[in-house]
């Protein structure tokens, strides 16, 4: 183990959530809990159809029903359009409120606010809006035909309804294939669905009375929320605060500014009351953000003895409506095509396309998961016909440490192989292979992802993150974070951070986070798996310039040559030959405080991704083992036990890495054999959990992990990403153990009975 | 999870085809009083007759800690106990509640510093992230050990299949379970 590891036995422990006895009491408040006085409730109106001009839009009815305070359409706002791609603004396609055209049915279009949440429902009944309806495109395909209308005409840049596209090129493909022993061709459909975190999003907006704006919302990025309000109300950044309270999980489906963060801010600057706004499921269901539902056709070629020479790749992604974080996800899409193994020439051409469809949005590994099902099957697919087995096969191309896609990304730790190796092991899974009882299947599947991400597509010109500490003569510190603990466990990790480099009890750490007005600008916020290595290095860079006045401290009291080395651990401050020679943690604060006559030790720590590729400062990588048993007479699959090996360097804290782990697990589990939406002509009818499915307790399998030790050179104590990227791998084990037991191949997520009856000949 | 009786049902419906009726006419009833006996106290509330008990727990008693994740009975997340069984507390009308002894996860620590035995183990185990599901994880788990105090692994995950948690994929909610109901059987022998 690395010495820099388990850093005063903190790193590498296992610790209960801060936040936790808040959680269980009930105490902690979300959003939707929060009571302001004289606060009124907001609702918003929706479109009903997927696609049409709005002609007109009466609202004196509603504005006249007793206790309608305020309603809006988009003619009383700004109009300015948002997105969180700000490095290119005709990415930015979005308005809080519909103005002349809706594009999907659930378009907001206007937003009511009144004393109670039943007259404001009733109000919602009193608008009319007269729409001239348009043709409408609920596919990839549709949206692409040359008869298909345009979802966001206007644009003289928009020939199509293709709204960008990504272009990878890595050396000759046309010779790579030309030369190929074997060629693997197949297309594949991946499906969309919905983040179903369990805390429906909520906003609550006061207005001061000198038109600042604070604002509670369930998001996983207070600092882009920040920056989007005061854009598009015409108002600084600076009068925009945004405060996080709990967030009951995001999973990527909180990270924008939404319709109903602008219209409780908006409708709280007129009416001069707080207004909130709470969603129902049915909304969340209906018409919230979810998974990318893609296209994707993809070939590989393979030299006899198995290694991969090149890999074409194609994908178009249905986006919605608007473009979301699809821009991202196509961008990802394109990386992970690439990516665990070594492709050494790749193409990817890579279209987020509009439809009349509720937008897709960022996700649980946003674009990673659709391009490793389709990656990881193929590879099972060509084990097979190859005649290699498919562990063998992996392990001859897997990424190792040092490896490089060009022009995009290097690989600065890989624990690929050794996580194969390990999951085979701990399945023995080449012996079950060959001996499988009737109808049960074991499958493989492996995957990898990103520690944050290094693009800046947010535009921002602050430093991707940031903190401050401030240390007390009673050895207390505090931390100040823009970091969003949405459920993941940040509060926790970042404290523990903290507290293991200034060598203090976690206890002694008091932590300020998620308030824009309090904490340094900026952090992005929690995406892309960044928060442990952005923040935490923000975190370390902090906490060094608070240890190098303190050594100094220390220094002056023994006397200390120059060449000791000051420790900092059990809350004290000694040279580090001769531990005797120290004071206490607190004793060193009040020193420095005297010697600097009376100012207070705080330090700024920052942390920017710089010369890092295009992609990520560091990868995780892994791989899963589905054991599966089908029913012959019915198809149903039930999952009998999952079992993962792996690779995120450093471990923090285990206890929060095994709860991200087999939270993900059930998340895949639904992915894969339940989890769907239910459309037609544009409309989602599965709008409540009873229709909408997702894994109960009784559903999930056995689960079996072990973590894989690896330090990753970039990240705060060796630590990389973890728990966002174990979400790919469960969908192809499991199509591959499904494959075993029954011989039917999967390349349309999800699998269900009826998809193994007809492939079987049952129905 | 509950026993869903036909008045449930009833309601469940009502829920699900509200917005087909107008407001005027099955929404907004006249008030009428209630009195409700939660976590040992008496509360009275006006109350329309509609309103449900998630409903006036939370905006007219001001006890939040009850969530609401869906108000169709699907997910949970308002899980309370009435006269010691778990129930949705979004399927059932305040009116219904009264002269019942309503518990909520605000009423079940021993006190303001010191937590429930099931409390304590979701915290050590690691059972919480999101912590929305949370409150009635925790009601419905004490409504099994509290009927049930050796559960098998097979009977803490049915007991608990009313509830779902999107984050945690349940495993450390099973084993806070089995740690609470060791350590509860721990109290109940030393006695
Ligand atoms: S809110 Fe009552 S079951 Fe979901
Ligand atoms: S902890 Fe988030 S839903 Fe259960």
């Amino acid at each position: 183990m690395d010495p820099k590891k388990n850093k005063n036995n903190l790193i590498g422990k296992s610790i209960p959530r801060i936040d936790a006895p808040a959680k269980v009491t009930g105490k902690a408040l979300y959003t939707g809990d929060i009571v302001l006085p004289g606060m009124l409730h907001g609702k918003i109106l929706r479109s009903t159809v997927a696609h049409a001009k709005i002609l007109n839009i009466d609202i004196s009815a509603a504005l006249a029903l007793p206790g309608v305070k305020d309603v809006i359409t988009a003619k009383d706002t700004p109009c300015v359009k948002f997105g969180n791609w700000r490095l290119f603004p005709q990415t930015q396609d979005e308005l809080p409120l519909a103005l002349d055209k809706v594009r999907f049915i659930g378009d907001e279009i206007a937003a009511v606010a009144a004393i109670s949440a039943e007259i404001a429902e009733e109000a919602l009944t009193l608008i009319k809006v007269d729409y001239e309806i348009i043709p409408a495109v609920f596919n990839v395909d549709d949206s692409l035909a040359s008869s298909a209308p345009m979802i966001h005409d206007g644009n003289p840049d928009n020939t199509s309804n293709i709204s960008l596209d990504r272009k990878i090129d890595v050396g000759d493909i046309e010779a790579a294939f030309k030369d190929a022993y074997y060629v693997r061709e197949d297309s594949f459909t991946v499906h969309s669905h919905s983040h179903a975190y369990m805390e429906p999003c909520a906003s609550l907006a006061e207005v001061d009375s000198e038109g600042r704006v604070t604002l509670y919302t369930s998001t996983q990025t207070p600092y882009i929320v920040q920056c989007l309000l005061a854009s598009t109300m015409e108002i600084p950044e600076n009068y925009v605060r945004v405060i996080k309270p709990s967030v009951g999980g995001g999973f990527g489906g909180k990270m924008e500014l939404r319709a109903w963060d602008f219209c409780s801010a908006f409708m709280a600057k007129r009416t001069g009351r707080p207004v909130r706004i709470v969603l129902t499921r049915e909304d969340e269901l209906a018409v919230g953000r979810r998974r990318h539902g893609m296209k994707i056709k993809s070939k590989v070629a393979f030299n006899k003895d198995g290694t991969i020479i090149a890999k074409d790749f194609e994908a178009y992604l249905d986006g919605g409506a608007y473009n979301s974080m699809g821009p991202t996800a196509t961008f990802l899409c394109g990386n992970f095509g690439a990516m665990i193994y070594r492709y050494p020439v790749y193409r990817y051409r890579g279209y987020h396309v509009y439809t009349n469809l509720p937008p897709s949005g960022a996700m649980r590994g946003f674009g990673a998961p659709q391009a490793l099902y389709v990656s990881e099957t193929q590879m099972n697919m060509a084990a097979v016909d190859l005649n290699i087995d498919p562990i063998e096969l992996r392990l001859k191309n897997a990424m190792v440490t040092g490896d490089k896609i060009e022009g995009v990304t290097t690989i600065s730790s890989a624990g690929l192989v050794e996580s194969i190796t390990k999951v085979a092991e701990m399945t023995n899974f080449l012996e079950k292979k060959k001996n499988l009882p009737k109808n049960k299947g074991i499958g493989i599947g492996c995957y990898s992802f990103i520690s944050g991400g290094v693009f800046n597509w947010f535009n921002t010109q602050y430093n991707f993150s940031s903190c401050e500490v401030r240390v007390y003569d009673d050895g207390t510190a505090h931390l100040l974070t823009m970091s969003a603990d949405i459920g993941q466990g940040s509060d926790t990790v970042l404290r523990q951070i903290l507290a293991a480099d200034l060598g203090l009890p976690v206890e002694k750490i008091r932590l300020t986070a998620g308030d824009t007005a309090m904490t340094p600008k900026c952090d992005l916020g929690t995406w892309g798996s960044r928060v442990t290595l952005m923040n935490g290095n923000a975190i370390l860079d902090a906490s060094k310039k608070i240890k190098e006045q303190l050594s100094k401290m220390a220094s002056l009291k023994f006397d200390l040559n120059v060449i000791h080395e000051v420790s900092f651990s059990d809350e004290r401050v000694y040279a580090k030959a001769n531990p005797k020679r120290g004071i206490t943690f607190g004793e060193a604060v009040k020193m420095w405080v005297k010697a600097n006559r009376g100012e207070e030790l705080t330090a700024r720590g920052y942390y920017t991704p710089r010369d890092k590729g295009l992609t990520t400062p560091a990868y995780s990588f892994g791989a899963q083992v589905a054991e599966v048993d089908v029913d012959p007479e019915t198809g149903v699959i039930t999952v009998e036990r999952i079992t993962t090996a792996h690779d995120c360097g450093t471990v923090i804290n285990p206890l929060g890495v095994e709860g991200q782990l087999e939270g993900a697990i059930q998340m895949g589990i639904g992915y894969t054999l339940c989890e769907q939406f239910a459309m037609r002509d544009g409309k989602t009818l599965n709008t409540t959990f009873l229709d909408y499915k997702i894994p109960a307790a009784e559903d999930m399998p056995e689960i079996v992990s072990a973590a894989i030790d690896t330090y990753e050179p970039e990240g705060p104590f060796g630590a990389k990403e973890a728990g966002e990227g174990l979400v790919i791998p469960t969908a192809p084990a499991i199509s591959d153990a499904v494959f075993q037991a029954t011989g039917y191949r999967c390349k349309e997520l999800p699998i269900t009975p009826e998809k193994i009856l007809r492939a079987t000949g049952k129905i | 999870m509950i026993s869903v009786s036909e008045k449930f049902y009833f309601y469940y419906f009502y829920h699900v085809f509200k917005h087909y009726f107008s407001i005027q006419q099955i929404g907004i009833m006249s008030k009428v009083k209630v009195t409700l006996k939660v976590n040992g106290d008496l509360y009275e509330a006006a109350v329309n007759q509609s309103k449900t008990l998630v409903e006036v727990l939370r905006e007219d008693l001001q006890l939040v800690g009850t969530k609401i994740g869906c108000q169709t009975g699907d997910c949970g997340a308002c899980t309370i106990l009435l006269n010691g069984k778990s129930v949705c507390s979004c399927l059932t009308l305040a009116i219904e509640a009264q002269n019942k002894e309503i518990t909520t996860i605000e009423g079940i620590a021993k006190s303001g510093e010191e937590l429930h035995i099931i409390q304590e183990a979701f915290v050590n185990e690691g059972a919480i992230q999101c912590g929305y599901c949370t409150p009635g994880m925790v009601m419905s788990a004490k409504h099994l050990l509290d009927k049930n105090t050796t559960p098998t692994e097979l009977e803490i995950r049915q007991a608990l299949s009313g509830n779902l948690c999107r984050c945690t994929g349940y495993a450390r909610i099973v084993k806070a379970v089995q740690v609470a109901s060791e350590k509860i059987n721990q109290s109940v022998t030393e006695k």
